[in-house]
């Protein structure tokens, strides 16, 4: 367990140094930070002074030097947008998005769990045909279509929920802000999570539901079934815990989907988190804070992998045996 | 409220019905008592210091809280802010400050953070707007002088978005260097504001919400009426209508043409548009021997007069104007727009299409089977800036010209039309002049690119005309005005005869605003809340 444990820790920084390699070339390739940052009508001199001080001359290897001695210091340096100190930027970003990720997140568990376990227990049942005819829509209607679907009904239309922003905040300490405890942050927090968890849910339910279809077709199942084991034992306690393996991997690996893919969700409903600092640094090619972003979010999955190999000798002892 | 909640069990259904009804209405009539105008925009004043960006909308919501020396009305024209009184004396201009004016922290605004301001604007974002001085000297506690490099006739229109800050506060809270992006550390000014304005921040998180209440304490007397002020970031343009549909904003910014008739045709809801300043336009590389991007070899297409006309004759610029901007623009013939001092409708009809003509005119310079180049377009920047991309591509296929559109986000497009390397042979650009004057265009995208002085930095074609330099050297000097309007004339006379650059259109500022809010729409997109009445 130990061994198994050193590995995958290993395995996990070598996978941090390269995402900040590329992160950084890709970076450092995508556009003209000058054209955001001096008018137009800028002379040459400060040009070539604006260069200088942010060492945009220097080869890619002194930069990524640079850009790693500082990042080890703790320091992602200075927005060239805002001229705030990218850390606070993320900082103040972050409780949005992880806020938006978690109840999505729960609502996929939820729906996508117990849907999935009926449709695939009531394989041949009406209500799971349904399901299962509807949860192709979720599959491929894209998010900014659902999005801007739901604002249409439930805000314009209807007037019941906003379309935009994160409701009123709490702040909690100097570091963390919720909407967690208001009304308007409930509110606000209702057309967004069901957004991005739509994709989500449908896919963790396709995915139980074969999951278990396939497992009732094994031998233990069968030879459970001969012996007179009640249905209900069978597939609650023996086949879905056979079937969870897969889909704590989907479902931790969705988390990190969620919070790097939450873009075009915070883009759409004005969601002042991470995806949407991302989308307006984009646009600016304001380097630092993309760069801290991409290694952020590469962080945040190589967190939530190792935490879901490390909970597969709980789930199913037999993944220690075949070895690391 | 005389209802008593106990009651509600006695009524019948409809008059529980007219009850609620009762108590909503008193409930939804409460708020109307202190005014609060909600609006959206899609970009954030994304820093609070003044000096930091001379950014067009930045500075337009900064300046509801810090203020000019001299404002503009809502026409444009200008009239005293902090300055009531200013004259020129060859190179020396003397302004008379207003007395009696305090900073929203309580300190009195004198001369000091006059010389003050002037030194923090110093290798700063708005160095540009006080390019032509070269000094500034107080004369006593509400006189100050400014010096300029040779005789500056348009200072004041020049220093209408120059903000003025407290000397005090900025020493106090070591906010002396204006924002920039090679700090090492974050500016004081960056987050906070103190100014002399109307309003004042009162709460304030970066990209997301701006709020401000009106300053009671303000010099002048208020037009306005409104007690707060929340303005949101909604950058998706769907949702930002969908946000003041849903009466959630009571005005947005930015409102996408496609959807202008949809708001307008919404009831409770109207559309204002007008001409922006902005001009957009096509210029051709034709300083290369060879363009970078072309099927021509050898030598350079564009160097020719009548390849270019022939383009310009290809453009049918009523197209655009109908079918891609759905009305939401002016079509026009030169490089200023008619708000811009020195435009004159001689040079500002847009040309009359004529693709026969067109024909004859590349036939004759060698071309008669057209060629092709690559036409540099952003997809984020202007609006509808790829779809008018893709039109001229038809639009030009007409007379035999392989135009290939290449979109690419702002920043990517600007990395390789930018100086130093100007890596294009066609693109289609956008520019506003920050004075409201034509020699700063002239100055900025027109005249022969020189380092030394910055003249011509956007030139991105490498134009080059001595006559056109001469004249813009004898602008940028000319005191009588309509001696400088006749040689802003002839210069955007040879411009046009050139055909180096193919004005398009003037874009338009489209907002959508909830009935009963009476405000003034300036040309430059700014939104003066001081000059906002909700009824």
């Amino acid at each position: 367990m130990i061994l198994y444990s050193l590995s995958r820790l290993a395995q996990a920084l070598i996978v941090l140094v390269c995402i900040s390699l590329i992160g950084f070339l890709l970076v450092s390739n995508l556009g003209d930070p000058l054209a955001t940052l001096l008018p137009s009508d800028a002379t040459q001199a400060q040009r070539d002074q604006l260069i200088q001080a942010l060492n945009l001359n220097a080869g890619v290897v002194e930069r990524f030097g640079l850009f790693l001695n500082d990042m080890v210091h703790g320091s992602f340096g200075i927005s060239y947008r805002t001229h705030e100190p990218v850390s606070t930027l993320i900082a103040q970003r972050l409780p949005a998005t992880v806020e938006l990720a978690l109840v999505s997140l729960a609502i996929t568990v939820v729906l996508g769990v117990s849907g999935g376990v009926y449709c695939g227990v009531h394989a041949k049942s009406p209500v799971a045909k349904a399901i299962m005819f509807f949860s192709l829509a979720g599959v491929t209607l894209p998010t900014f279509v659902l999005g801007i679907l739901l604002i249409l009904v439930f805000s314009v239309n209807l007037g019941w929920l906003p379309s935009f922003g994160r409701g009123n905040v709490v702040a909690l300490g100097d570091w963390w802000t919720t909407g967690f405890l208001t009304a308007s942050g409930w509110r606000a927090l209702v057309l967004p999570s069901i957004t991005l968890a739509m994709f989500q849910v449908t896919f963790v339910l396709r995915m139980i539901r074969s999951q278990l279809l396939e497992i009732g077709q094994t031998d233990f199942v069968r030879f459970a079934r001969a012996r007179g084991l009640p249905p209900r034992s069978i597939w609650y306690v023996h086949a879905l815990k056979n079937a969870l393996v897969p889909v704590v991997t989907i479902t931790g690996l969705q988390l990190g989907n969620i919070i790097a893919f939450s873009v075009v969700t915070e883009s759409v409903f004005a969601w002042p988190g991470l995806g949407l600092l991302f989308l307006q640094s984009i646009q600016s090619a304001d380097v630092p804070v993309i760069s801290a972003y991409l290694i952020l979010i590469g962080v945040i999955f190589i967190v939530i992998n190792l935490l879901v190999e490390l909970s597969y000798p709980l789930l199913d002892p037999r993944v220690l045996r075949r070895g690391t | 409220m005389a209802i008593r909640v106990g009651g509600f069990g006695k009524m019948s259904k409809v008059h529980r019905l007219l009850a609620s009804c009762a108590l909503m209405a008193g409930l939804m009539a409460a708020p109307a008592q202190s005014a609060e105008f909600k609006w959206a925009a899609p970009l954030d004043a994304y820093t609070l210091d003044p000096h930091a960006v001379d950014n067009t909308f930045v500075l337009s919501v900064l300046s509801n809280v810090y203020e000019p020396l001299i404002r503009r009305a809502a026409d444009l024209s200008l009239e005293p802010a902090l300055a009531t009184e200013w004259h020129q004396d060859g190179n020396v201009w003397r302004f008379k400050l207003r007395e009696g004016v305090k900073f929203q922290n309580g300190s009195t605004f004198n001369a000091d953070d006059v010389v003050f301001s002037f030194n923090r604007s110093q290798h700063s974002g708005v160095e540009g707007m006080l390019a032509t001085v070269e000094s500034i000297t107080r004369v006593d506690d509400y006189t100050i002088e400014m010096k300029t490099r040779g005789v500056d006739p348009i200072l004041p229109l020049e220093i209408t978005e120059w903000l003025i800050m407290d000397k005090e506060w900025a020493e106090a809270n070591g906010a002396v260097k204006a924002a920039s992006a090679d700090n090492k550390d974050e500016s004081f000014a960056t987050r906070n504001m103190n100014g002399t304005g109307p309003f004042k921040v009162t709460e304030r998180e970066p990209n997301i919400r701006t709020v401000m209440t009106a300053n009671p304490d303000w010099w002048d007397k208020p037009q306005h009426n409104i007690d707060k002020s929340t303005f949101f970031v909604i950058a998706n343009p769907a949702t930002r209508v969908s946000a003041l549909l849903s009466g959630e904003v009571d005005m947005i910014q930015a409102v996408p043409p496609q959807d202008a008739e949809r708001v307008g045709s919404t009831e409770g809801f109207h559309v204002m548009s007008g001409p922006d300043v902005r001009v957009i336009y096509l210029q051709m590389d034709v300083a290369r021997d060879e363009l970078l991007f072309s099927s021509v070899k050898g030598a350079n297409p564009f160097k020719d007069q009548r390849v270019r006309e022939a383009l310009r004759l290809a453009i049918d610029s009523e197209v655009i104007h109908k079918k891609v901007m759905r009305g939401f623009s002016v079509p026009t013939g030169t490089l200023v727009a008619k708000e811009v001092n020195g435009y004159n409708d001689a040079v500002g009809a847009p040309t009359v299409p004529d693709v026969e003509k067109a024909k004859k005119l590349l036939a004759e310079a060698g071309y008669p089977n057209g060629f092709s180049v690559t036409l540099d377009c952003t997809n984020d920047r202007f609006v509808m800036d790829e779809a008018i991309c893709i039109t001229l591509a038809g639009l030009m296929a007409r007379i035999g010209v392989d135009v290939q559109p290449r979109a690419q986000t702002v920043g990517r497009w600007a990395q390789q039309i930018n100086p130093p390397e100007y890596k294009t042979s066609f693109a289609m650009v956008g520019f506003t002049p920050a004075t409201y004057d034509a020699h700063n265009m002239l100055q900025t995208i027109i005249g022969t690119r020189d380092p030394a002085s910055g003249r011509g930095i956007f030139n991105i074609g490498g134009y080059s005309d001595k006559k056109v330099d001469d004249l813009i050297a004898r602008i940028q000097v000319e005191t009588d005005a309509d001696k400088r309007r006749g040689l802003i004339g002839e210069a955007l006379a040879i411009i046009k005869e050139s055909a180096a650059y193919i004005p398009l259109h003037q874009q338009m500022v489209i907002w959508g605003i909830k009935n009963g809010i009476d405000l003034k729409q300036r040309a430059d997109g700014g939104l003066p809340l001081r000059l906002i009445h909700l009824q």
